[in-house]
């Protein structure tokens, strides 16, 4: 791709100040048209920062935004996308109760003199955008009803349906299957065709050196690299990110698997919509073990989970920890016998925001410091400052709200919520999701060290990198069924495969 | 403006509020007991003898009722719900508490012709249980029938507040002076005895706050109860027993109400279907006085206290400068919601002061 692309939108010398910190200093960035221009950095580089600056939701403290050479001020993101910025943020803002029409047209609906909302204009418009983004959903349809990766769609829509001339992306492909990505890939490069300048922002690194033109990559707030992505490497962008090449996953610790210390056995999970969800799944897990369970979304991997740890009373099948069956209907029985689980969702599911760091770490483990009915504030303290140095938590205070940390921090106190239960069996949903890779890192590590004394994990993934790098053994499920078991150093084409057993379907589609 | 500017700049600016803004937060945080006291002094000066010994255990009276309730609402509120049920059950109870006293339980209705006659211990441990049970209703209908907090406890208001009027089919049940034979004849000290010179209905409220501050600080159950209404999926998924913590809370809602009952109608000497009506509201105004967030997660005992006592003061010493009643009602409403203004400056403040500290 030699052709240039004009630039559309300029910064200059833009910084932002929040309370107490510093997100961005004296960034130079250009918007070219017609290209897709990816956005990268670790969390807190500032990427967020700048993106909202381009959609409004931010002001810049110092600097300039010029957009087609005029100086411009964006009061809030309606006065963007006045001037043509779209955004689709990594958080849905949608309306599951409201139709797929009705969440697309949101505060601008097409009006009959202003009062009365023309239904049928609407519905029509939806359909075409439907039809455009390779879609076949009804108008009509509830977005509730839709999968996340369809309302991610309907999101991408929203946008477009503004006549968006430089649009926003924050992780777009986080919540997609493969075969949406594809979607997404497509339409991207249909609306470059249109001059649209795109700004793409998402971890995934090697998606970004395939859809990107142009690179920008953000380190505490400063620009540590800005090029055409021709050329561009995954080393090249790691270097720039976290200042030296490192290397993400820590090497596979030689260490000598124990007996079998978990088993799946036969669980089935009916599905709402018919058929099963979770479709007769065994699996074993040994002392010391990582198994990888690979699928893409809606293979049923956290279904699964989720019956492993009691959440679905109607699921069926039996579980043996070392050998006994676990009869335990509860979540703190199933804890008491040893499993422990890291949910895909922290701030749904993982943590209670707005209580503090100590109070989310012992929450399953409060009985350990309680004798009768009192409970040891002095002990539940230590234990929590142990884990804290344990887990090597940044923290400036034990009683500061758990929401104040990064997201990385906050996944280190799920994990450390999880360990201090003495689980013998670790189960990970999605470990590394929406965490920088230098956390990823670490939290990696952990995982390794904790294998090394002797616990199994199991934990799920969609990035099969990490999938490959970290597994002992890899586990594949499509469509609720395994459908495939590999050994470590198994090839990516074989997981791939296992993993879309209907690709061919898919993409004749 | 270039970097190093911004920076120095940005330091500044937080240098210079720190002091400010951390004492601003202090006051804040203290700001229900601040309240009190600038009630209080105002009332001493303006009203003539409000500070009188007499006028206090008056309003420490007045107090004691409302903070009982409040306590139990606290709790209920703080695990993401409400109760608006319990002025009824404060209605039933001191039905069921007059019933007892007068009539005891006749066995007719076995065939039996011999009515059983309670002392007062024993009438006030079944008025407790009937309160435990009501509320352990309200409880089920939301755990198990998944009834909506607001819906089931509406219900149960209505439906305990024709229980009780169903009880006497309307009358009140006068003269509730007990049986010297039965040992009912203290059932009056509730109400009206005194103990190191405070009515046992203060020490009542005294021993019930101490408890509920205890359980809510230092048992797993408390801390259940704020991970409930902080994330209730979060705490099932780490093993909190949701149901269970649930529960409780309404029953110890129950409990509260059911004291209030046995207070009342021993206070009064007599039982009317009609006593708790409303009691609810300034229950809950108490709570929320006290920086209980009505989204559940968070509230202290002590801030109930103290909300209470800001409410039944303002009432006491407006009806002691002769103010209108009608203007009781519209200064309580504004004061309520100056509170809540005030709690969310607050969480703004401290989430600034919290972000700031990461930072640095």
């Amino acid at each position: 791709m030699t052709e240039t692309h004009p630039i559309g939108l300029t910064i200059r010398n833009g910084s932002k100040i929040y309370p107490g910190t510093q997100a961005l200093k004296n960034v130079d960035f250009d918007l070219r048209m017609g290209a897709v221009n990816v956005l990268v950095g670790e969390n807190g580089a500032g990427k967020s920062t700048l993106m909202k600056i381009i959609a409004g939701v931010e002001q810049l403290n110092g600097g300039t935004i010029e957009l087609d050479g005029q100086q411009v001020i964006f009061a809030d993101k309606t006065d963007a996308a006045r001037h043509g910025v779209g955004i689709v943020f990594q958080e849905l803002n949608l309306f599951p109760n409201l139709t797929v029409a009705e969440n697309i047209f949101v505060g601008h609906e097409k009006t009959r003199a202003g009062i009365h909302i023309d239904r049928q204009a609407q519905r029509t418009a939806a359909a075409a955008l439907m039809k455009r983004l390779e879609q076949n959903i009804d108008p009509d349809t509830p977005l509730g009803n839709l999968r996340i990766g369809q309302q991610q769609i309907v999101e991408i829509a929203k946008a477009l349906a503004e006549n968006a001339r430089i649009l926003i992306l924050d992780e777009p492909t986080s919540a997609l299957s493969a075969a949406e990505v594809e979607v997404l890939f497509r339409v991207i490069n249909d609306l470059k065709k249109q001059g649209v300048g795109i700004v793409y922002i998402s971890h995934r690194l090697e998606e970004l050196i395939r859809i990107g033109d142009y690179i920008t990559v953000l380190r505490d707030g400063v620009i540590t690299g800005s090029r055409s992505m021709q050329g561009v490497d995954i080393p090249w962008i790691v270097a720039n990110m976290i200042g030296s090449a490192s290397k993400e996953f820590p090497k596979t610790g030689d260490h000598q698997l124990g007996n079998e210390v978990f088993r799946v056995d036969n669980v089935c999970l009916p599905s709402p919509a018919g058929g099963y969800a979770v479709d007769h799944m065994s699996l074993s897990v040994r002392e010391g073990e990582i198994v990888g369970l690979y699928g893409l979304m809606g293979a049923g991997r956290s279904e699964l989970l989720e019956c492993i740890m009691a959440q679905h009373p109607n699921s069926s099948g039996q579980l043996f920890i070392g050998g006994k069956p676990v009869k335990e209907k509860s979540v703190s029985g199933r804890i008491r016998r040893g499993l422990a689980l890291i949910p895909e969702d922290r701030k749904r599911d993982g943590l209670v925001q707005i209580m503090t760091i100590r109070e989310n770490l012992t929450m399953s483990s409060l009985h350990d410091f309680t004798r009768g009915f009192h409970l040891s504030l002095k002990a539940e303290a230590a234990k929590a400052a142990e884990f804290v140095k344990r887990m090597a938590i940044k923290i400036a205070s034990l009683e500061h709200p758990v929401s104040s940390l990064s997201g990385g921090n906050q996944q280190k106190v799920v994990i450390g919520k999880a360990l201090m239960t003495r689980p013998k069996i670790l189960l990970m949903d999605e470990p590394s999701r929406g965490i920088d890779i230098g956390a990823k890192a670490e939290i990696f590590r952990t995982m390794r060290r904790l294998a090394a004394d002797g616990l199994g994990i199991l934990f799920v993934t969609s990035d099969l990198e990490e999938v490959l790098a970290l597994s002992d053994r890899v586990l594949v499920m499509a469509n609720g069924r395994l459908t495939g078991q590999f050994p470590a150093g198994a090839s990516a084409a074989e997981v791939i495969s296992a993993a879309t057993p209907n690709l061919n379907r898919v993409e004749t589609q | 403006m270039s970097s190093i500017d911004a920076t120095a700049n940005a330091k500044t600016i937080i240098g210079g509020h720190k002091s400010r803004t951390s004492a601003l937060l202090l006051l804040l945080h203290m700001r229900t007991f601040v309240a009190l006291i600038l009630v209080f002094a105002f009332f001493a000066i303006a009203a003539p003898n409000f500070l009188t010994t007499g006028n206090m255990l008056i309003i420490s009276k007045h107090v004691a009722l409302n903070a009982i309730l409040a306590i139990g609402m606290t709790f209920v509120i703080i695990a993401g719900g409400i109760d608006l049920s319990v002025g009824s059950i404060v209605g039933l109870c001191a039905m069921v508490a007059g019933y007892l006293v007068l009539y005891g339980i006749d066995l007719g209705f076995v065939g039996v012709a011999y009515s059983v006659q309670f002392n007062t211990i024993e009438i006030c441990l079944i008025v407790l249980v009937v309160g435990i049970l009501i509320g352990g209703i309200n409880g089920l209908l939301i755990t198990k029938l998944n009834v909506a907090p607001f819906i089931a406890t509406l219900g149960i208001l209505y439906v305990a507040r024709g229980s009780a009027l169903l009880f006497s089919e309307g009358r009140t049940f006068p003269n509730l002076s007990g049986n010297a034979e039965y040992g009912s004849d203290t059932f009056r000290v509730i109400g009206s005895g005194t103990f190191l010179g405070l009515p046992v209905s203060v020490w009542i409220m005294v021993v019930v706050a101490l408890g509920a501050a205890y359980l809510a600080t230092r048992t797993p159950l408390g801390r259940h109860i704020y991970a409930v209404g902080g994330n209730e999926r979060g705490a099932a998924l780490s093993g909190v027993n949701v149901d269970r913590t649930k529960l409780f809370v309404y029953m110890f809602s129950g409990l509260c109400a059911a004291l209030v009952g046995l207070i009342i109608s021993s206070q009064l000497q007599a039982s009317h279907p009609a006593s708790g009506e409303t009691f609810e509201l300034n229950a809950i105004a108490a709570a929320v006085l006290g920086g209980t967030s009505m989204s559940g997660g968070r509230g202290r005992i002590a801030g109930t206290i103290v909300g209470a006592f800001v409410i039944g003061i303002l009432a006491d010493g407006l009806i002691m400068m002769g103010v209108s009643s009608f203007w009781q009602t519209v200064i309580k409403g504004l004061v309520i919601i100056a509170a809540v203004v005030v709690d969310q400056v607050q969480q703004k403040l401290q989430a600034r002061v919290v972000l700031q500290q990461n930072a640095n």
